[in-house]
């Protein structure tokens, strides 16, 4: 050993030292061990009167005391999410002295029905922790609570407790931006502050509520009261007080909204208005809906399972992830892409003979209109919605480019500040394309990307986003849904705004626009129907999105399709054109060509918010879908 | 006197059990555990997790987590007792040094208001708080550098550990935590009692210390003055700081001879305390158990350190046997101040009651400590020198 070579004899000194202290330590512990013993003898034999009693008669608790949820109002100060008071009824068993005697008694009082006595008397059962009140019976009316008021003094351990309820006036025209709230579940649980939700029993789950939940909760308080052995509180001994949530002013525009939601009535689509400057989403509709109170409370299974399979995908936000081909309303940022790589010029001719062909290949990627537009330049492309002319520019182009500027536009990523749940979709790139089907990218899978098909997917919000910075001259907004957060408004330059798109003539925006206003008011435009009769300046773009691919020689006819293999139908739009303030994006799901079935739905919204919104008018549907427009396939 | 004499000089099997000449060893031998020893702590544990099962409000999840803790601490403390004590002595340095690295890099870290002072965090990886190592490696560092030194020690070895304990209990206090700095200061001092500190030095350094309270009150943070105060008189402030002590020693007291009966306790379940499935759950040991539990748990605890002791006694190296009792005693002075100070006898300072309070660090450090002192005790070499 590395020790000293002392002497044995040293050895056996510290030997002998440390056994004498560990025997004092011996004695040490035993009379300390002596002391507890003594402590916890007077404690609980000599001092055990004193501390029972204390313990039965006098109990002293801690009570969170959860604060109330902020509310939600719409731009113009209507409100959209309300907590309403209710009334339960709770029972601790522990300080029931009988409980068929008490539950027999609480059955006659609230006149309960013969068939719900058993589930009553069920949940009374329940296991619990001890001293946890058990809920009986939820949202108690007024005569109930007045008859367990008198009898109060024969219920020992029943308590009516009030209980403030989410409620949300406009459920199904507000179900998925606004989200709901909903009991929290063990997982969240888990990852919630414990003691700020002691006494919560809601969080939010989806949608707005979702997202702002941290500034709609607001922060628990807690009291200290004392209680008498029946467990009913005596007197408060100590109190925080909790801080209420902060109430939300949302972008959204309960009037559009409405519109929005009632354009859409009896189809599967979605709608999204963004208001170009400042990024404040005033509409965000997915259709179909459904009633979000039912969630609050809690759904029943079948009710649940019967939304959650109905074909219509009631419960499946569109607008933020509804994953569509984009069709033509790709082509005016294709445009841009040209413009600004330099591979086009506005002036520039092309001759369509209606269809395109890849150098050293036979397949014909055809124009829609199957003899060809013939000479085509940048705005006519637009406004007739010409293939051939974006096969080209496309091919010219290449994905790498595509890829790159199409992105600017915000396409394949999430785009809003503060939307839960949104998809990003898919922008297709060689790199993706290699790590998803280990295959090169082809040349004509470029040709499909150029026109909006293909590999390519958008949401309704990207799309209106992409519009809302095309109308900006490139300059980028992010969308987002809170105006004000208590009092504090949110700032339209928000952080992680991607950088402005931008071009080398500036004029060329407006070439653009051109052609997008030739749409609906040219005289070849795919949506000149929509557009008779337009009061402002309005620019926009018809898409159809196949739901599947056509062979290269078929032809389409909707009639012989059954409704769900029919194709979208896309429009997005902005207005005016000299001062955008209104951007809006249309996805009606199988209805056929975008110009026949969803510019009227464009044109609808863009009229109530620019000329009727400011009259007071109540927004009426309009029989929009009608409208019939010499279409693209 | 002959008797105590008695049994100083022969009491203990320096020798092997059967016979001094062979050679074969026991299964316990050969897997260098005291099956003693470890019988006791696994009927400490298991008592625990019945009565963690009630003060955690019959959640079974936490029950079932410190399960899992104390199969990781059981597993820490057979790896540990495999090692000579002579390994460990080497490893006194090392682990000092790395534990004052630790104890320093906290410090900055703190300085730079990256959160909480007591956690080393390598994100996603571990959290680990250093001044629960250095309850180990302390008294390791200076156990092994008194024996090496000729005993009993004199000023110029006590001037060497004074500065080997001072520095990291310093830096300990300043996270701040003046409980855990003060355990590992006693942790050392053990130590050099153990090894024979003469009594004269004893008494002069006790006087000094008396004198020094004053300047220590002077030290202390506001909340740290609160407790000591509330502790003399838990009645002046029945809200704040003295809440925990009058609910903690009415429970107690509420429980009688016999107690109420497990998950019977009415007091502790009334959410009065926040802590008391941690550091109060002697409220619910002894709210449900009574008089009768809390005195089996005593016992349980009494036999464990006498049985620690026994075994630092028959160590036959001065480091092992200085560290085996520092250690022991250093069990039992946590099960003396947490039950103080439940019962109200004590100021509340944050220490668990061992391997029965929930929480993971303090189990893995504990039975660390056990399988270090069966290390020391199972690696004698078989024939006397």
């Amino acid at each position: 050993m590395r020790q000293p070579r002392d002497t044995l004899k040293n050895t056996e000194q510290e030997l002998r030292i440390f056994r004498w202290r560990s025997l004092l330590a011996v004695v040490v512990v035993l009379l300390l061990t002596g002391l507890l013993a003594g402590r916890l003898c007077y404690l609980q034999v000599v001092q055990h009167e004193v501390y029972s009693t204390r313990s039965e008669k006098n109990r002293v608790r801690v009570e969170p005391l959860p604060p109330t949820r902020g509310l939600i109002y719409d731009r113009n100060g209507v409100l959209l999410a309300e907590n309403r008071p209710t009334y339960n009824l709770t029972l601790v068993r522990e300080r029931v002295d009988d409980l068929d005697q008490t539950l027999s008694l609480l059955v006659d009082l609230l006149e309960l029905p013969e068939d719900r006595v058993e589930a009553f008397r069920e949940r009374s059962r329940q296991r619990q922790r001890p001293f946890q009140p058990a809920l009986l019976m939820s949202d108690l009316d007024e005569e109930q609570i007045a008859r367990l008021a008198v009898n109060r003094h024969r219920l020992p351990g029943v308590e009516v407790q009030a209980q403030l309820l989410r409620y949300y006036p406009d459920a199904e025209i507000m179900s998925h931006v606004l989200g709901y709230v909903g009991r929290i579940n063990a997982e969240e649980l888990q990852d919630l502050d414990a003691g700020n939700y002691a006494g919560t029993h809601f969080i939010g789950k989806t949608g707005v509520e979702r997202f702002y939940e941290e500034a709609l909760h607001g922060q628990a308080g807690l009291r200290k009261v004392e209680t008498n052995a029946r467990g009913r509180v005596l007197r408060e001994l100590g109190r925080t007080d909790p801080v209420p949530g902060k109430n939300l002013t949302l972008t959204l525009d309960k009037g559009l909204q409405h519109l929005a939601v009632e354009l859409l009535d009896g189809r599967r689509g979605a709608i999204v208005a963004v208001a170009p400057q400042t990024g404040e989403i005033l509409a965000m509709a997915s259709v179909p809906g459904f009633d979000t109170n039912q969630f609050v409370t809690g759904i029943d299974v079948d009710s649940y399972r019967a939304l959650q399979q109905d074909i219509d995908l009631p419960l499946f936000n569109r607008a933020i992830r509804g994953s569509y081909p984009a069709g033509s309303t790709i082509k005016p940022f294709m445009a841009i892409t040209g413009l600004r790589d330099g591979e086009i010029t506005p002036g520039e001719v092309i001759y369509d003979p209606g269809y395109y062909q890849l150098p050293n290949d036979s397949r014909r990627y055809r124009n829609w209109l199957r003899w060809g537009h013939g000479r085509v330049d940048l705005e006519r492309a637009l406004a007739v919605s010409n293939n051939t002319y974006f096969y080209s520019l496309a091919h010219e182009l290449g994905i790498d480019r595509i890829h790159d500027s199409l992105s600017q536009f915000g396409f394949g990523q999430r785009v809003a500040a503060d939307v839960a749940g949104e998809s990003s979709a898919l922008l297709p790139s060689r790199e993706w394309k290699r790590a998803r089907f280990n295959q090169p990218w082809y040349p004509g899978e470029t040709l499909s990307v150029g026109i909006g098909q293909g590999y390519l997917q958008i949401t309704p919000l990207q799309l209106a986003t992409a519009t809302a910075v095309l109308a900006n001259r490139g300059d980028w907004v992010k969308p987002r849904l809170a105006l004000k957060i208590g009092d504090e408004p949110v700032p339209t330059e928000l952080p992680d705004t991607p950088p402005d798109v931008e071009l080398d003539n500036p004029d060329w925006w407006d070439r653009v626009y051109s052609g997008m206003e030739k749409v609906l008011s040219g005289r070849e435009g795919t949506a000149r129907r929509a557009g008779a009769g337009l009061e402002y300046r309005m620019a926009g773009k018809s898409g159809t999105a196949q739901v599947f691919s056509l062979g290269q020689d078929e032809r389409y006819n909707a009639d012989e399709l059954k409704e769900r293999l029919r194709d979208h139908a896309l429009f997005t739009a902005f207005a005016p054109v000299e001062d955008p303030q209104i951007a809006v994006s249309v996805i009606v799901e199988n209805a056929g060509g975008g110009s026949h079935h969803a510019a009227g739905l464009a044109r609808a919204m863009t009229d109530y918010w620019l000329l009727e919104r400011h009259h007071g008018e109540s927004p009426d549907a309009r029989s929009a879908g009608d409208d019939a427009g010499e279409g693209e396939e | 006197m002959a008797m105590v004499d008695l049994l100083l000089r022969r009491g203990y099997p320096v020798k092997p059990p059967q016979s001094g000449i062979s050679r074969k060893r026991s299964l316990w031998e050969r897997i260098h555990l005291d099956p003693w020893l470890l019988g006791m702590l696994l009927l400490l544990m298991l008592a625990g997790l019945v009565v963690l099962y009630s003060a955690s409000g019959q959640r079974l999840e936490v029950v079932i987590a410190q399960g899992l803790r104390f199969g990781v601490a059981i597993a820490g403390m057979v790896i540990i007792a495999q090692f000579t004590p002579a390994t460990l002595q080497r490893w006194a340095m090392p682990a000092y040094l790395a534990g004052m690295a630790m104890l320093v890099a906290v410090e900055i870290m703190g300085d730079m208001g990256m959160g909480a002072q007591r956690w080393l965090v390598i994100p996603g990886v571990v959290r680990f708080q250093p001044s629960e190592m250095m309850k180990l490696a302390v008294p390791m560092m200076v156990a092994a550098w008194l024996s090496r030194r000729e005993l009993p020690p004199r000023w110029q070895d006590l001037l060497v550990c004074a500065l080997l304990i001072g520095a990291p209990v310093l830096l300990i206090a300043r996270q701040p935590d003046l409980g855990t700095s003060l355990l590992v200061a006693l942790a050392a001092v053990f130590v050099i009692l153990l090894a024979g500190l003469s009594w004269r030095i004893i008494g002069l350094l006790g006087a000094l210390a008396a004198a020094a309270l004053p300047l220590l009150w002077m030290n202390m943070h506001e909340y740290q003055r609160q407790r000591v105060l509330t502790f003399l008189d838990p009645e002046s402030d029945p809200l704040g700081a003295g809440w925990n002590i009058i609910q903690s020693t009415t429970a107690i007291g509420s429980g009688g001879l016999w107690g109420k009966g497990w998950l019977q306790g009415t007091q502790s379940h009334l959410e009065f305390l926040p802590e008391r499935h941690t550091d109060f759950i002697v409220a619910v040991l002894g709210e449900e158990f009574g008089l009768v539990g809390m005195l089996a748990f005593l016992t349980l605890y009494l036999l464990i350190v006498c049985r620690g002791l026994w075994l630092a006694g028959a160590a036959q190296e001065t480091f092992g046997r200085l560290l085996a009792g520092s250690i022991i005693l250093t069990f039992f002075i946590y099960v003396f101040v947490n039950i103080g100070m439940v019962s109200g006898i004590l100021p509340v300072v944050g220490v668990p009651l061992p391997l029965v309070s929930y929480g993971g660090t303090s189990s893995v450090t504990l039975l660390a400590g056990f399988g270090i002192l069966m290390a020391i005790h199972s690696h004698r070499r078989l024939l006397p020198r």
